[in-house]
């Protein structure tokens, strides 16, 4: 038979990578929190959406696993956020496309005043 | 994927083992793996099949909530001022409280996934019970969220009517019922489990009581964040969110007798003596108008904002379902370093959640 021991089926993560993770999310949790506060504008969607995708990794290659997985598993997760950032990107070029024809609604029924 | 609370009632070897089993007689199945199923080579091959099996239902489930962060994107890009108006009507303060609970679940449940490969069962139960109370109280903060907005009003698209002041509704109350049948039904079931010496049952109900009367440290989290907020910065966030709708209802009155107004103007001039006066007060009036139109995008902002996060609720719900079916497993000291794929694929799931919700914390209530 196999392995009697779980380090053959699977890594077995210390504790010490646990905690310095979760410190590490809470800490960007707090800086995203504070960078919010100074309203940067336009920047703000894109140092917010960097520091999630800093957490998101995070918990993806540590607390998923993924680093220390089947190559396989993390490949397909990455296709599927391929497929998600298409999807998104197309319609946002479709919306932008058609955007400036439309024809602004007057009737005040359908505007809500 | 079970996402019911109810343990599943065998407490033997599973379906896993099958009815194969008696085929090869039992002298072929002595020292072997209770939870081996016969169509797997090894414990190893078990596990990475399971593990590939549910990366693939991850995918499906990125790309089910990709849908409504597309509607996030779009009504975003068609509509910023709808953002830069609700981000008023939002507490950062209990959504980051929120991440925090979330982000400690998922690092009870990763380390629940440490002890049952280790095979510290006592660890792995108290880990578990740790991360459905993490759940249980994330719950109770978006109770309080969610009561709070329907008593001010601040609700999806056309029901969206922000109030001066807040109605004093049950709404909590009313949401609370469910966790206040839980803590009754399991204080019961774990008492039956203690007269009637089942000590896994017991310790089952046990741990959900503990889940379930959690909810209320939530409950007492989400209303006792915001008074923190507000010693610190002098004014309460209730009253800061009051002040907005003060503003905004202000506005919405102004434009409508503005409207009247041009409109009686027009109605009693037909000579034109008088369409001055109508083309002056039209540019205050095209901008209260303005207002009214804003208030219906504040308003859709809010249907996506209530979908998201309810759909997350829901994938919250179900995980603690999962949860509960792997306390009861470890109860039963089904799990050890030979065996512990389903701690794993549902830790997988937990932190799905807990990533997807790492976006949704910025997305709508940090971003205006």
């Amino acid at each position: 038979m196999d392995s009697h021991d779980s380090h053959e089926i699977a890594h077995v993560m210390p504790l010490k990578v646990l905690f310095s993770i979760f410190g590490l999310l809470i800490f960007f949790t707090i800086l995203t929190v504070a960078i919010a506060e100074l309203h940067l504008g336009r920047w703000e969607i894109i140092i917010s959406m960097l520091i999630a995708t800093t957490k998101a990794s995070l918990v993806a290659v540590y607390f998923m696993h993924l680093r220390y997985d089947n190559p396989f598993n993390a490949m397909v997760f990455v296709f599927s956020l391929v497929f998600v950032a298409l999807f998104l990107g197309f319609t946002l070029v479709d919306v932008e496309q058609y955007q400036p024809d439309l024809i602004p609604v007057e009737d005040p029924i359908a505007t809500g005043s | 994927m079970s996402t019911t609370t109810a343990p599943p009632p065998e407490a033997a070897p599973p379906e896993h083992s099958g009815g194969g089993n008696d085929d090869h007689g039992h002298g072929h199945d002595h020292g072997h793996d209770p939870f081996l199923a016969h169509h797997f080579g090894s414990a190893k091959q078990q596990f990475d099949a399971g593990k590939f099996g549910m990366w693939l239902f991850l995918v499906t489930e990125i790309l089910f909530f990709s849908g409504l962060f597309c509607a996030y994107a779009v009504y975003r890009s068609t509509h910023p001022e709808a953002f830069a108006n609700a981000d008023q009507y939002l507490d950062p303060m209990l959504g980051a409280a929120n991440t925090a609970v979330l982000i400690f679940s998922s690092l009870t449940m990763a380390w629940a996934v440490r002890a049952a490969q280790l095979g510290q069962q006592q660890l792995l139960v108290r880990l578990l019970t740790i991360t459905l109370s993490c759940a249980s109280i994330f719950l109770g903060v978006k109770a309080v969220e969610y009561s709070h907005k329907w008593d001010l009003g601040i609700l999806w698209s056309s029901m969206f009517n922000p109030q001066l002041h807040a109605h004093h509704s049950p709404a909590l109350l009313v949401m609370s019922i469910p966790a206040m049948l839980a803590v009754v039904a399991t204080a019961i079931l774990f008492g039956l489990g203690k007269s009637k010496q089942k000590p896994v049952q017991a310790k089952f109900w046990g741990c959900l009581l503990i889940t379930s009367a959690a909810y209320f440290g939530g409950v007492g989290l989400g209303l006792v964040v915001p008074i923190i907020e507000g010693a610190i910065t002098g004014e309460t966030a209730v009253e800061v969110a009051e002040h907005a709708a003060a503003t905004e209802h202000a506005a919405v009155e102004h434009a409508a007798a503005e409207n009247a107004a041009v409109k009686h103007a027009a109605d009693h001039t037909a000579d034109g003596a008088a369409t001055t006066a109508a083309t002056a007060g039209s540019v205050e009036a095209a901008a209260a108008e303005q207002v009214a139109i804003d208030m219906t995008y504040t308003g859709i902002f809010f249907s996506i904002y209530f979908v998201m996060t309810g759909l997350h609720g829901i994938h919250i719900l179900a995980g603690m379902g999962v949860i509960a079916w792997l306390l009861y497993r470890s109860l039963l000291g089904h799990f050890g370093p030979r065996y512990f794929g389903p701690v794993d694929f549902v830790g997988l799931y937990w932190h799905l959640v807990d990533l997807i919700w790492i976006y949704l914390f910025p997305l709508l209530y940090l971003i205006g």
